[in-house]
């Protein structure tokens, strides 16, 4: 549930509010997340106890007392402004109903909708729902590794050089220090030499540039990712981005989007990997410059570009604003402090369901396989992650974002933990042909001579009883 | 009139292919999959010398999926014995495919994850189950998420319902079905393809009850693959004839090529196989004639032209942020005392204070 707390500007008081003020207003909305898996098998009994998550909002009316200065004006056009904050302006039309209407969208915005839930859900939810592109944002994780790579093709004409480590400083840290509730994440940077985009620019002749099209985009990324190291990096989820400076012989580098427009960011990303923005560098003002050419890469420009990027990649876009909203820019910190509790709902969301099923399948395959043996630290794992799991969703009823997702992230590290255990390889399947086919040469030839000497016992005994009666 | 009549029509015709665009565009979107990326689990389980066709038929599928674009980082390569460095080998160094000695598939780059005895049932599993020893390297552990496409590639020997590794153990179809359940519960794959090239292959497929799998096989259960063509100066048959021709279909995909995985059904027909190729579709949600081979065999990513940015302060010059140098230990180091090794080995009692 969403608390939301409404001022009133002195003046706009609509009519039909009730005298009394303050004045609680709740209002729910569950939300239906459908639950067939494609097989037709029923989703794990553990998900419908996470429906109760639905939005919906109290809203308390407050009247500011008339003392206060006049209140900023929206522009025209404009009836939300969001702050970076948790708080916003809102102007509505008379009346409690649009009043309520508007802020039913504007919750819908700052906190989270059907969707959003259903993306956070996006492995539990049958495919019919969502399209393929609804789960591409980064999954959560304990921690992200970010590396900044800046690739050279020509180093006899360019002589790149980019103050990375003051940029990370300046403009990365504040973000990452930002999100550093989130997970952890580590930074490192590289300049690699002679790496080529896999594609072939063309030559446009109206705008004298070279051209790389949308579609040969994808083929980009292939060839230099070899080359990144990225496979020797942590266990963490890895975040390229690459700044890319043509060759000399291909200079200026535009990326044109479907309709044939150069892009004017001349930078594309692609979900879960990372990021690669075209530097171009101006021709020489005479042919006669000596080469290579030095050049200082300006790092605002480039950050502008990676830190949308990393927005996108964690989900955190503008993309779904209503027109007449307009968002106060969050500035060097990088994302507003509601976008950092949505980003946190997802994941505790998220962490909450996948602690679910694991637990769930693990009980699963216990049951299959009834001769595995639980260690001890297995099991108080398990013990471990439930008592956190069952935290994190008390903590997520009360509205106390924070200590949910830390309860949520020790639950996934948990259950993680149990379930990965090595010493659960099941390697102990028969078939129970073949364990006729095993067990019986064994026991057969050792099992007849037993029989028939019992037979053979069992035969004398009742000669014995029979004897007595026949003597006199 | 006429005017009108010809606006109209030519209205018409404009939201027509407005409209058809439009449900192209929406018909793209349903078929395509939603993958992020792209892995490989390759695994060759056969010894010796004259299984020599075996490691051929993997280096070439791994020859493939590293041309059509998924890197080694993304590649788990189990080949069970060494060929290319086997003592017999007249050509040492080179694993060839084809005779006349036309195509190393061996290479200069080729990054093998489990070598010889490491190829195991339990490592096989337990790569696919991710329940892994914290000391495994990176190299060696299947990555996936839920947004990953598997191909798994196996062959060797094996017979109905098993399939043997190293000529001592063996994997059932029941542990395999089982494997990939596990996979399927924490979400390790969102498509998988599974392709066996062994004799009475089919019966591997048998089992799966996990969504999401389509699975080819070189044969159905009672029939044998059979080998392509012995190289005389080697000695030994070098390839499959099932995975042979893959080979030759898929040497003609490229990474932007749109061909279907009906396609590759149809390759090897008994004619030039001698045994049936088989396939199974029924556990895959999309039709396999939407299916791109390079879904599975190449890595296209998706990509988004990135339109926002955000806008950074130039002038906020202040936050150089000193990172706390790390205290270093300040005593001076020095070392351990030392077991007095001369007198022990000399006998040389130690000096009593008397």
């Amino acid at each position: 549930a969403v608390p939301v707390s409404v001022v009133f500007t002195p003046g706009s008081v609509p009519a039909d509010l009730p005298r009394q003020l303050p004045y609680r207003d709740v209002r729910e909305e569950p939300v239906p997340v459908g639950c067939k898996t494609p097989t037709g098998r029923r989703c794990p009994r553990s998900l419908p106890e996470l429906l109760w998550v639905a939005p919906g909002f109290l809203a308390r009316w407050q009247s500011q007392p008339r003392s206060r200065p006049s209140p900023p004006r929206l522009p025209q056009g404009t009836n939300v402004y969001v702050g970076k904050h948790r708080s916003a302006l809102v102007r509505a039309g008379q009346g409690l109903a649009a009043l309520r209407a508007r802020l039913q969208q504007l919750t819908r915005v700052m906190s989270f909708t059907a969707s959003s839930i259903a993306a956070a859900l996006a492995d539990r939810v049958p495919d019919g729902q969502l399209g393929p592109d609804a789960r591409r944002h980064l999954k959560s994780s304990l921690g992200y590794e970010i590396t900044f790579s800046l690739l050279n093709p020509d180093p006899k004409s360019h002589d790149v050089d980019w103050d990375i480590e003051g940029a990370v400083n300046r403009y990365v840290q504040p973000v990452l220090d930002k999100l550093s509730v989130v997970a952890n994440f580590s930074v490192d940077s590289q300049i690699l030499y002679y790496a080529v985009l896999g594609v072939t620019p063309r030559f446009d002749k109206e705008s004298s540039s070279f051209l790389l099209s949308a579609h040969s985009l994808p083929h980009v990324i292939n060839p230099v990712e070899a080359r990144l190291g990225s496979s020797a990096a942590s266990l963490y989820p890895v975040l390229n981005f690459l700044l890319y400076v043509p060759e000399r012989s291909h200079s200026p580098l535009y990326i044109q989007d479907k309709d044939g427009a150069p892009v004017p960011t001349n930078a594309f990303h692609s979900p879960r990997w990372g990021g690669i923005m075209i530097y171009n560098i101006e021709a020489p003002a005479s042919p006669q410059a000596s080469l290579p050419l030095h050049v200082d890469v300006d790092m605002v420009r480039v950050m502008e570009v990676f830190l949308a990027q990393l927005r996108l990649l964690f989900g955190i876009s503008r993309e779904e604003l209503p027109p007449e909203f307009q968002v106060e820019s969050p500035g060097n910190e990088g994302l507003a402090d509601w976008e950092l509790d949505r980003l946190l709902w997802a994941h505790t969301v998220e962490n909450i369901a996948t602690v679910a099923t694991t637990l769930t399948s693990l009980a699963q395959l216990l049951d299959q396989i009834s001769n595995i043996v639980i260690k001890d630290d297995v099991a108080s794992e398990v013990y471990r992650a439930v008592a956190s799991v069952q935290d994190a969703m008390a903590e997520l009823a009360e509205g106390r974002l924070r200590s949910a997702f830390q309860a949520s992230k020790e639950a996934v590290t948990s259950s993680e933990r149990a379930f990965f255990d090595p010493s659960l390889l099941h390697l102990l399947y028969f078939p129970d042909d073949q364990k006729f086919a095993i067990y019986i040469p064994l026991f057969l030839p050792m099992a007849v001579p037993i029989l028939l000497s019992l037979a053979k016992i069992l035969r004398e005994a009742r000669q014995r009883k029979k004897e007595p009666t026949k003597m006199d | 009139m006429a005017a009108a009549l010809s606006a109209a029509a030519l209205l018409l015709g404009c939201c027509g292919a407005a409209l058809a665009s439009g449900v192209q565009d929406q018909a793209e979107q349903f078929f395509r999959s939603g993958h992020t990326n792209n892995w490989a689990v390759l695994v060759c389980t056969s010894r010796f010398w004259f299984n020599y066709r075996h490691v051929a038929n993997t280096l070439s599928v791994y020859r493939s999926v590293k041309r059509l674009g998924i890197p080694d980082s993304h590649i788990v390569l189990m080949l069970a014995d060494d060929m290319a460095c086997n003592p017999r080998n007249p050509k040492p160094a080179t694993v060839f495919s084809h005779k006349n000695m036309e195509l190393n598939v061996y290479g200069d780059d080729v990054e093998v994850d489990y070598r010889s005895y490491e190829v195991t049932v339990e490592n096989f599993l337990r790569v696919l189950t991710g329940r892994i020893p914290p000391s495994t390297p990176r190299s060696k552990r299947l990555l996936s998420d839920d947004r990953s496409n598997i191909l798994i590639y196996m062959t060797g020997h094996g017979g109905n319902g098993f399939l043997k590794f190293q000529d001592s153990e063996e994997i059932t179809n029941v542990e395999l079905a089982d494997a990939f359940e596990q996979m399927w519960q924490k979400r390790r794959y969102n498509e998988l393809l599974f392709i066996i090239d062994t004799c009475q292959g089919a019966s591997m497929y048998e089992r799966f009850y996990s969504p999401n799998i389509m699975a080819l096989a070189s044969s159905q259960v009672g029939e044998d693959s059979l080998s392509h063509q012995p190289d005389l100066g080697i000695g030994v048959h070098l390839m499959d004839r099932y995975t042979f021709y893959v080979l030759e279909f898929l040497e003609e995909i490229h990474p932007a090529s749109q061909t279907n995985m009906n396609d590759l059904f149809q390759v090897c027909p008994k004619s030039l196989c001698v045994s049936t190729p088989g396939h199974r579709t029924d556990l895959f949600q999309r039709d396999p004639q939407n299916v791109l081979i390079t879904d599975f065999f190449g890595s296209v990513r998706k990509v988004e032209i990135t339109t926002e940015t955000i806008s950074l302060d130039r002038d906020l010059a202040g936050f150089e942020n000193e990172l706390p140098k790390d205290e270093l230990a300040t005593e001076p180091l020095k070392y351990a005392d030392q077991l007095p090794v001369a007198q022990i080995i000399h006998q040389i009692p130690a000096e009593q204070s008397v």
